[in-house]
């Protein structure tokens, strides 16, 4: 379950950010101590990990903000201790604030960043237009950011970093402090940008946020690589569907319990939690153990509240993994099986 | 890093300057614009001084004796331009705290801008905005009727000192934005910056102050700099005799220049630690 990430080809052709052994200390925390990371062209790439795993400490090193202690990284194909000015031309960041101009308006801050980033005036202009239209912004591009809901301040800072159209975005928990209706926004948008070819990584402790953005999820703790997978991959890595049956009355529990051992998987106890009548167990066969376990109950005659499958939440996966639990619960997916 | 030199960077050496000044620029424009669009900042930042001149010359000013048939006024103008002045460095602190708490900060520092102009921009920001309220605080001056009788020359000169010192305080005010945890810490500085501001020649001759008191405020920057005007603007300058306050021209030029080789590496250096 904890693998080392495999070796894999690391043509810059294909990996816009390939990173080896990172290292970074502060005083004597390891903020990143060996991480490696490869993220393949045209998708979306999550770190996910507990506060101080060093999931910012690397972005701020692979955006040029700060410098490496150890290991080395080539993003956009260019080294980031050696040549940061070509990492930055190559690179959009929107980091944990929304890094705008709260009294410019938001026409006035991209027109800015745009001089910033040596377009020349002209271009500056039309390429602010062009933006303030892409991110929904246009009829509120002569108002300042401070009036803004905090989605709308997000999205402009997506465009402000998105004004070379980069090869690689960074976004470090870039919903954090949003009401569902600004994250939900600020996704939209995230897709939007992949679409057209930008590589994004992604941090973030938000599960449901990785889960539902994420092509690959790299968790870390502590600095270091915990495993590397797809979202689903991930959530069958731990052990893949439970069967989870609801007792209708305390005396049932027994029975409940000896059916669900029957089908669990090999070596696998069934769980307990007589508070709330609830037996569950991990199943090889989900389908299978569904219809055996019905069928069991029924014939004895034993009456049950509920019964399901469920699926592992990201959640359980990265508390397994890192031994850590999110800040935030993902609501689990339940699927209902009429018996 | 040792393999800086081998930098593939394109760039000639003139085009570089080229954009560190045109980046400069565009910073600078983003600062006026906050003032355009913030006339309150004026405000604000003369509030103080404006108030300080209605108590000291009209509410205090009649129990103020500072020589012989001077009129306080003409005494307390001067110390007024110099103390606006020395408070500026707390707006300087203010806008660089603001924009490392904010992130914006660092997404410059993520952008192939020249790196130097997040703080030239600041410093040239900060002096057009001072020669502002300058004019402004000028102005009122005049209505409550303070003269310059130094002829036009010396009066220029004496509105460059004023700039000079706030020039100086510029780096201190972007070292302390850079030390500062956040906007709230930044505030506190008011209570550094109050007894700096005020512990000067501004309102009262040193020499009228206990001893120890009256040495520390004779040294002040900021008494060099209030006496220098004064002495240019041909304002009433009593002096205790002593050989700092006899030097303030010099002293006006010798403290800012001073401030600034010690404040200005240390800010750079500050900013450059942040990517550490």
């Amino acid at each position: 379950m904890t693998a080392p990430p495999r070796p894999r080809p690391r043509s810059t052709e294909q990996h816009p950010v390939v990173a080896e052994g990172l290292r970074k200390t502060y005083g004597d925390k390891h903020a990143l101590d060996g991480l490696d990371l490869t993220v393949p062209r045209g998708t979306v790439f999550g770190l996910l990990g507990p506060n101080g795993a060093g999931k910012t400490t690397a972005v701020r090193a692979l955006s040029t903000l700060i410098r490496l202690d150890g290991g080395r990284a080539t993003v956009g194909g260019h080294d980031v201790g050696r040549d940061p000015r070509a990492v930055r031309r190559r690179i959009g960041l929107t980091g944990q604030h929304a890094a705008v101009d709260q009294i410019l308006t938001a026409r006035q801050n991209l027109e800015m960043f745009g001089r910033l980033f040596h377009l020349g005036a002209d271009r500056a202009r039309r390429r602010a237009a062009e933006l303030l239209d892409q991110f929904g912004l246009a009829e509120a591009a002569d108002k300042q950011p401070q009036g803004f809901s905090g989605g709308m301040r997000r999205r402009l800072d997506l465009a402000s970093s998105m004004i070379l159209a980069p090869e690689v975005l960074f976004l470090d928990e870039p919903t954090t402090g949003l009401d569902p209706r600004g994250r939900s926004e600020v996704w939209d948008a995230v897709r939007g940008l992949t679409e057209q070819g930008t590589t994004v990584v992604l941090t973030t402790h938000y599960l449901d946020e990785a889960d539902k953005l994420s092509d690959r999820i790299a968790v870390i703790d502590r600095g270091r690589n915990v495993t590397e997978d797809t979202p689903a991959g991930l959530k069958r890595a731990i052990g893949g569907d439970r069967i989870e049956v609801v007792a209708a009355e305390p005396r049932e529990v027994p029975a409940v319990r000896a059916a669900v051992a029957r089908v669990a998987a090999q070596g696998a106890e069934p769980e307990t939690d007589a508070a709330e009548l609830r037996v569950h167990a991990p199943v090889a066969d989900g389908v299978a153990a569904l219809t055996a376990v019905a069928r069991r109950l029924q014939d004895e005659g034993v009456a049950v509240a509920d019964i399901g499958l469920r699926r592992p939440t990201l959640d359980e996966v990265f508390l397994a993994l890192t031994g850590n639990r999110a800040e935030q619960r993902e609501s689990t997916e339940h699927l209902e099986v009429t018996v | 890093m040792s393999a800086v030199a081998q930098t593939a960077e394109r760039e000639g050496v003139g085009r570089r300057l080229y954009w560190a000044a045109a980046d400069c620029w565009t910073i600078v424009r983003r600062d006026l614009t906050h003032l355009v669009k913030q006339p309150s900042l004026i405000a604000w930042q003369l509030g103080f001084p404006i108030v300080s001149v209605l108590l000291f010359v009209y509410v205090f000013g009649s129990a103020m004796d500072v020589g012989e048939g001077v009129d306080y006024k003409d005494y307390a103008m001067p110390g007024m331009f110099a103390m606006t002045m020395a408070f500026g460095f707390m707006n300087t602190a203010m806008a660089v705290v603001v924009d490392k708490e904010r992130g914006v900060t660092d997404r410059f520092r993520s952008m192939p801008m020249a790196p130097s102009a997040v703080v030239t921009g600041r410093g040239v920001s900060d002096v057009l905005h001072a020669a502002l309220d300058l004019a402004v605080l000028a102005v009122i001056a005049l209505v409550v009727g303070w003269r310059s009788d130094g002829g036009p020359l010396a009066t220029l000169w004496a509105f460059a000192l004023l700039l000079l010192l706030r020039f100086a305080l510029i780096w201190v005010g972007v070292l302390l934005g850079l030390l500062a945890r956040n906007q709230e810490s930044a505030g506190n500085l008011f209570a550094v910056a109050f007894p700096f501001g005020m512990v000067s020649s501004v309102f009262t001759p040193p020499s009228e102050m206990p001893d120890w008191l009256g040495a520390i405020a004779m040294w002040n920057p900021v008494s060099a700099t209030a006496n220098a005007v004064r002495e240019l603007y041909g304002n009433p300058l009593p002096s205790g005799g002593s050989w700092i306050e006899e030097h303030s021209a010099l002293m006006a030029v010798v403290w800012p220049l001073a401030l600034t080789a010690v404040f200005l590496p240390l800010a750079v250096g500050r900013f450059q630690r942040l990517g550490r």
